[in-house]
């Protein structure tokens, strides 16, 4: 090591003794400022809006808060009946995702086989497409069949739009698992399933319970294909809200349903957090 | 337990032979070490062993019968991987059990069995831990536990020490030597450290490109190599080059009698097998620096070729940098085209003898 001399750079590279006053980081003020206003701002109003019963323009607040608009939406069937059907329709969805899709993400994360490229595209070119068009066209062939208006029909429409999000992030987790691990448990006697049940699975865990959960939380919210298949009898808890905002206007009834949505969500992230722990969170993520 | 048979075993990548026509017995209970440079097919040739790589040609028989296309988990061989693969979501315990809990034996035996593994390798108080809250050297006697309490009928291990140090390492080798000789399970183990494979193996293979250059016990391997590249793998060898003329063979610094066809030679001479004497020649070679051992001390010398030579000499051996020096050979080997075409016979026959004597 002495015997390399320093460079002359690496020593004068260190600065004297001197106070140095940090720049004030203007931009990243800003940049938080502006992410405030976009993100929090709407949802103040609109958490606001849910608890208020007189609020005229030119007031900064409410003039009156109250709980009557949300005993008038509690007290009705179809915000109910909505909520539950969104519900059985997310978990159902979900399920059966991870069933069809995991089996697929461990085949491309670790076969080769004849196409592979190809179909992998394929997964991906959904989504290269305007959705709603690619959705009226799905439509089409579902009023032939009779799916339309139909639960298993919402299903469906649904299960697509899943496709990309567990397929992509458990490929990479698959792909990130130790092959050797594998290998010792097919030495110790394991066949193939059970190693993908008992090593492979665990060990990509965290990512793809992230991948599920945002599955759950995206199919929850999802719109277009539960409103253009489901109408009418399919009313998921967003295509409610939609018809309520489009029907009356009445502001709070919407303000009080996006509330009462907020709700799935962050139960969902709270659960997130307990079940695996903030690190192996983000390490799902990649980070 | 068992006996492993492999014949003409073959394997390409694509692009040449990773492992190239090998053919090997290891009788029962036989430790053989597998030796060679990074990249000779140790680690594929295990892997085609415990079924992890299909062999390109040739076949694998355990006790007669052909295992070569069965799947590993149907094959009666446990392997120690080099990165020791333990299941890092589980407990050293549940690590352990999982073989076990394949078999469906009773919760009870899967106790009791994983508990005495533990204790063999040391580490009985560790089952309730995750393995990554162990030291390299624990979770390698882990993943050791875990191909043991298998109980299988040959044990694979690939460079099992490799990232342990020099303590350590010896300490798991005298223990693994202990198990493997107590349960007598048939065992490969490929190393990179001759050290490892002279104290270990009953016989040794080197392997160099894919080929078997040689297969011996220790003392047959380090005494009478057959090759001029299994001579200078295992332990030291000098080489030099010569002439030989008449029976003799001669370098500017030594003069041997050589019974082999006139030409020229390669001369392999042990570092143990070399004495010097003070000489006033002035092209004789030159002290270049001496290493002390404890036990012994090792001489460099540069000879007016260019070429430099070990020499062992004794603890109480003196000598100063820049000291002319004459070459004394009491044995040695003789070498073309890479193969031993003559040796002294001194060697392996004196200690024959000795131990006949003692
Ligand atoms: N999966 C593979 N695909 C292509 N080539 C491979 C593969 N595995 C091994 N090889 C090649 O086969 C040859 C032998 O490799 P192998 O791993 O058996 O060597 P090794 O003797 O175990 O070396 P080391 O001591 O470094 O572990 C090498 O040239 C290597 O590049
Ligand atoms: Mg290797």
């Amino acid at each position: 090591m002495s015997a390399v001399p320093n460079r002359p750079s690496a020593r004068t590279a260190v600065p004297p003794k001197r106070t140095v006053r940090q720049p004030f980081d203007w931009t990243g003020l800003l940049f938080a400022l502006g992410l405030t206003l976009v993100i929090v701002v709407p949802l103040l109003v609109v958490g606001t809006w849910a608890f208020t019963e007189v609020w005229r323009y030119p007031s900064l607040i409410p003039q009156q808060f109250g709980l009557r608009f949300w005993s008038q939406t509690l007290a009705r069937a179809d915000v109910w009946n909505a909520l539950f059907l969104s519900l059985r329709l997310t978990t159902v969805v979900t399920v059966l995702s991870a069933i069809i899709c995991l089996p697929a993400a461990y085949a491309f994360a670790r076969l080769s086989f004849p196409g592979r490229n190809l179909l992998f595209l394929s997964f991906l070119a959904s989504h290269a497409f305007p959705k709603f068009g690619l959705l009226v066209a799905i439509a089409g062939i579902f009023l032939h069949v009779g799916l339309i208006a139909t639960f298993w029909g919402v299903v469906l429409i649904q299960l697509v739009s899943t496709l990309m999000l567990m397929i992509w992030v458990p490929v990479s987790a698959f792909q990130a698992v130790d092959r050797r691990m594998e290998e010792a448990a097919r030495d110790a006697g394991a066949g193939p399933l059970r190693v993908f049940w008992s090593i492979t699975l665990p060990q990509a865990g965290p990512t793809i319970f992230a991948a599920m959960l945002m599955t759950f939380v995206n199919t929850f919210y999802e719109t277009e294909g539960a409103w253009l298949i489901g109408a009418p009898q399919i009313r998921t808890m967003p295509v409610l809200m939609i018809s309520f905002i489009n029907n009356q206007l009445v502001v709070q009834y919407g303000a009080v349903l996006s509330v009462m949505l907020w709700v799935p969500s962050l139960l969902a992230l709270i659960f997130a957090r307990r079940a695996v722990g903030t690190g192996a969170f983000a390490r799902g993520f990649g980070a | 337990m068992a006996r492993l048979t492999i014949r003409n075993i073959c394997k390409s990548f694509g692009s040449g032979f990773a492992v190239n026509d090998v053919s090997l017995d290891v009788e029962n209970g036989e430790l053989v070490c597998l030796l060679g440079p990074s990249g000779s097919g140790k680690s594929t040739l295990l892997r085609m062993i415990g079924g992890f790589e299909r062999p390109s040609a040739g076949e694998i028989l355990i006790d007669g019968r052909d295992i070569t296309h069965l799947p590993p988990e149907r094959r009666p061989t446990g392997m120690v991987f080099q990165s020791h693969a333990l299941w890092t979501h589980w407990t050293v315990f549940d690590n352990i059990a999982f073989g076990l809990k394949l078999r469906r034996l009773p919760r009870a035996d899967i106790r009791e069995k994983v508990e005495q593994a533990l204790a063999m390798v040391g580490l009985a108080d560790y089952g309730q831990r995750m393995t990554t809250q162990l030291s390299g050297g624990q979770q390698q006697r882990v993943a050791l536990a875990r191909s043991l309490v298998l109980e299988p009928k040959i044990l694979l291990l690939d460079e099992p020490f490799a990232s342990l140090d020099q303590h350590l390492r010896e300490r798991l080798r005298d223990e693994v030597k202990d198990i493997q000789s107590r349960l007598g399970i048939t065992t490969l183990f490929v190393t990179h450290g001759q050290d490892e494979a002279l104290a270990l193996a009953d016989r040794i293979v080197v392997m160099r490109d894919g080929v078997m250059e040689q297969v011996a016990p220790p003392d047959v391997i380090y005494r009478a190599p057959q090759t001029e590249f299994v001579a200078g793998f295992i332990g030291s060898m000098n080489f030099l080059r010569a002439d030989v003329e008449d029976g003799v063979a001669r370098h500017d610094d030594l003069t041997l009698p050589l019974p082999i066809a006139d030409g020229p030679v390669i001369l392999g001479i042990r570092p143990e097998a070399m004495s010097l004497t003070p000489s006033e020649r002035p092209r004789a070679g030159k002290v270049h620096r001496l290493i002390d051992f404890g036990t012994h001390k090792l001489i460099d010398i540069d000879l007016t070729d260019g070429t430099r030579i070990k020499c062992m000499a004794g603890p109480d051996a003196r000598a100063p940098r820049g000291l002319r020096v004459e070459l004394g050979v009491s044995a040695f080997h003789a070498f073309r085209d890479g193969r031993q075409v003559y040796q002294t016979t001194s060697d392996l026959e004196a200690t024959e003898r000795s131990m006949s004597h003692a």
